[in-house]
């Protein structure tokens, strides 16, 4: 068995996220990275409302609620604490999803990065509000049907495209930045592992797609993940001291309406506006190098 | 007079399985596998958002109490060796 894949687990089954839950594995998959040595931060978002029923959690490492807004301003003054009083070997980690990193918490984020605190954030992007009820957040990507981005004669779904967060960060000068999905999970937790190895403000971006607000299947959930990235929709990449390394090439990339006709907040979209989202994939694609 | 002696429950909140209770109430359908197709791959177990596939020598063992039905196992499974069936 690869040396990657340990068996203790550190999230506990029994919690209330929804079947074939994306969000729920990038977290599973990032404590097993981590290890038992990490006190986490979490934004209020569908992870927290999914495994902290009071008096009860999911978690098996110590975890504190933050409120949606602050999940890096809350790991910023625990690892301040934990440098004053001398404590190694303990790394904070913070955890929040799209709207908690995107929207809500971006200011946040960006200050406890410009400051250059000793953490790991972990946003899991699961495009919209999901617990709330499938509002848009700025990750929603375009074309996308959501209770706030609407489809009928007028609008389309989203109209803009998704915010660059990984690109934000690395634009602070974070000494590692990297996206990951949950169909590579050795890619995820490699990657994990290197944040948690670097000294400084790091930041791991998952992609995790949700069954019902994506509107598939859940037992389909990895085959969606996989072929955002066989696609070129997401792209798999580290940026390490500010060099890039695309760590997943697709050898062939597949047609995009691939990986949108899986998914029902897609399927209003017009041959025409899929070749559009098509001609922003490639010109992604051509500028990280993807082939 | 009694003196108060705290909340009546936790102030921090007890690590536990089944958090929300028997989370396999809510599902419709569910995973049985064929251990004789099984190749002992890990994927089905790698790939399980509710934790309920653990790892045996004979291969991945379901916790029928709080496996949710997802299919995710047997969609990934390389082998087929993995089938969801009607409860």
């Amino acid at each position: 068995m690869r040396e990657e894949l340990v068996e203790e687990e550190l999230f506990a089954p029994g919690h209330r996220a929804c079947a074939g839950c994306g969000a729920t594995l990038a977290v599973r998959l990032a404590l097993k990275a981590l290890g038992k040595n990490v006190i986490v931060a979490n934004a209020t978002g569908c992870v927290e409302v999914i495994s902290t029923p009071y008096p009860e959690t999911a978690w098996r490492v110590p975890w504190i609620h933050a409120a949606f807004e602050n999940a890096a301003a809350v790991a910023s003054g625990v690892e301040a604490a934990l440098k004053s009083l001398g404590r190694r070997g303990v790394k904070v980690v913070a955890i929040a999803g799209d709207g908690g990193t995107a929207d809500i918490g971006l200011q946040a984020l960006s200050g406890a990065v410009e400051r250059g605190h000793d953490f790991i954030y972990i946003c899991y992007d699961n495009e919209a509000y999901m617990n709330t009820g499938i509002q848009r957040s700025s990750a929603t990507p375009f074309g996308a049907w959501t209770t706030t981005t609407p489809v009928g004669r007028v609008k389309r779904g989203k109209d803009r495209p998704k915010k660059d967060v990984p690109a934000i960060i690395a634009a602070h000068g974070a000494p590692y930045v990297a996206t990951a999905s949950v169909a590579y999970p050795i890619d995820l937790i490699k990657k994990l592992r290197k944040a948690a190895a670097t000294e400084g403000p790091t930041y791991i971006h998952i992609h995790c797609p949700c069954p019902p607000g994506w509107r598939f299947d859940s037992d389909k959930m990895i085959e969606v993940a996989r072929l955002a990235v066989l696609s070129g929709a997401w792209i798999l990449y580290e940026i390490k001291n500010g060099r890039l390394n695309v760590t997943i090439k697709p050898p062939k990339r597949r047609p995009v309406s691939d990986y949108l006709k899986m998914q029902g907040r897609f399927k209003h979209l017009t041959d025409a506006e899929i070749a559009e989202i098509q001609r922003t994939v490639d010109e992604r694609c051509r500028h990280l190098g993807v082939g | 007079m009694k003196s108060w002696r705290g909340p009546p429950v936790p102030v921090a909140a007890r690590p536990s399985v089944g958090s929300s209770g028997r989370t396999s109430s809510w599902r419709i359908q569910k995973p049985v596998v064929n251990l004789k197709r099984c190749t002992r791959c890990r994927m089905c177990w790698i790939f399980c958002p509710d934790v309920a596939i653990s790892f045996t020598k004979r291969g991945p063992a379901i916790n029928h109490d709080y496996c949710k039905g997802c299919g995710i196992c047997a969609n990934e499974c390389p082998a087929k060796a993995i089938t969801m069936e009607a409860l």
